[in-house]
């Protein structure tokens, strides 16, 4: 969707503003904000790709007033009540309307959980490559009202393959239904000039992650 | 952990920010506080949540992971020419090799600055960032300006961090769109010919392996 979580390119946000010797968390709350999108997450009923698109449907000017964790917050609660596990009432209320049917992540589980080693990655035998490190591609032009990980200042421009991360679940579908399609992931180097005209740096270039359905071939275009 | 969660009624905590509970002075708590702290509560009751299992998840990643995980592998790579070939060609196996495993770094790729070519990394759709390696990302990488200026303005955003690059070196900006985590691999410092791994690591920087720094030399 095109939500104000693409920020890519966009111009009046300020200088960037580290913050010396910073702590891991600044809050109780953003400790306990963190934990509970992970262990709700263990419980199985979403996956990354349905979390994310979850919290990019926060509205635009809450989303930019208002801190990361807030974010996660946003979609953890917009996640409980959409997968069932806690219905609308019990979240306005706060009260427990009645037990859930899901086993809680245990603490004896956690380090397993926290050591997880096999994420998006399939099986490369799963999807034939189109594409091979020095093709030329095109992205497509989209504007799915669903997730999609191609941002916007990267849609319509002209790329190069730089190399193929092998197969993995394209997360477009992944976060639709849940289905693991197993789709090609190639980082597709942009010219700066490409991406942002001819006032951006003649060595600037940016990589982005795109998924094969994101790409056409662009043999016989011009740079 | 504390288990100063279990009991709403009355929890304290003696080692962090006292903001989840009235202040000394009676200092109402916040929306926030009180929110996640609901749907804690209705969670646990629930049975969906189980809290020592949020106190284990917090330690994991506030105490157990962190920057110096990665700087172990930059300083590796710096004295270990066949371990830095590994980790340039199977970045996931040879940071396994360390023992940095786990979520938010399944699949790892390290990219190596040179004299030529300076690479940076960011997320613009969200906040990816290698977890096992560098830990939780910091604010300003999570935050609004780094997220929109550093695709369209890297040489600008470097500058700000006080990395002054020369107009032949290329800059390189990876922008973790998909599940792929990054890590750079910086230069090493000169004047450092003479030191132990350990010595090396304890130069390296959280900023310098997202590629918003250089390594300094030491005594810098």
């Amino acid at each position: 969707m095109n939500g104000i979580h693409d920020l890519g390119g966009m111009h009046g946000f300020g200088p960037v503003n580290p913050e010396p010797n910073e702590p891991v968390f600044h809050h109780e709350w953003e400790r306990r904000a963190f934990a509970l999108n992970l262990a709700a997450g263990f419980l199985g009923r979403w996956n990354i790709d349905m979390g994310r698109y979850a919290r990019e449907h926060m509205p635009p000017a809450e989303y930019l007033a208002t801190t990361y964790y807030e974010h996660w917050l946003y979609g953890l609660e917009r996640l409980l009540v959409e997968k069932n596990l806690v219905t609308a009432k019990e979240l306005e209320t706060r009260r427990s309307q009645g037990p859930g049917t899901l086993k809680a992540l245990s603490p004896a589980d956690v380090p397993k959980a926290v050591r997880n080693r096999r994420a998006a990655r399939m099986d490369d035998r799963l999807a034939a490559a189109r594409f091979k490190a020095g093709d030329r591609v095109r992205t497509k032009n989209l504007n799915p009202t669903g997730h999609t990980r191609l941002p916007r200042y990267a849609r319509d421009k002209l790329g190069v393959i730089d190399r193929d991360h092998g197969v993995f679940i394209f997360a477009d579908a992944h976060a639709a239904s849940g289905e693991k399609v197993p789709q090609h992931c190639y980082a597709v180097r942009f010219e700066g000039r490409e991406l942002w005209g001819a006032d951006a740096g003649p060595r600037d270039a940016v990589f982005v992650d795109c998924f094969e359905p994101y790409l056409d071939p662009a043999d016989g275009e011009r740079a | 952990m504390s288990d100063h969660h279990h009991d709403h009624g009355h929890d304290h905590d003696g080692d962090h920010e006292h903001d989840d509970r009235p202040g000394p002075h009676g200092a109402p708590l916040t929306d926030i506080q009180l929110r996640v702290r609901a749907l804690e509560s209705l969670l646990v009751d629930k049975g969906l949540v189980d809290p020592k299992a949020l106190d284990a998840l917090i330690d994991a990643y506030e105490t157990k992971v962190g920057p110096r995980n990665g700087a172990r592998v930059v300083a590796k790579a710096w004295v270990d020419p066949a371990f830095k070939q590994r980790l340039l060609s199977d970045s996931t196996g040879a940071i396994a090799e360390l023992g940095y495993i786990g979520r938010q770094g399944e699949d790892m790729v390290v990219l190596e600055n040179t004299p030529k070519v300076h690479n940076v990394v960011v997320c613009t759709l969200c906040s990816c960032y290698p977890w096992p390696v560098l830990g939780l990302p910091p604010v300003w990488y999570k935050s609004g300006p780094y997220r929109a200026r550093t695709v369209i303005d890297p040489r600008g955003v470097l500058r700000e961090f006080g990395v002054q690059l020369a107009d032949d070196v290329e800059v390189r900006v990876w922008d973790s769109t998909a599940e792929l985590r990054y890590l750079v691999l910086p230069e090493r410092p000169a004047g450092t010919e003479g030191m132990t791994e350990e010595q090396l690591a304890d130069l390296v920087t959280r900023d310098s392996m997202i590629g918003v720094a250089q390594v300094k030399s030491p005594g810098r």
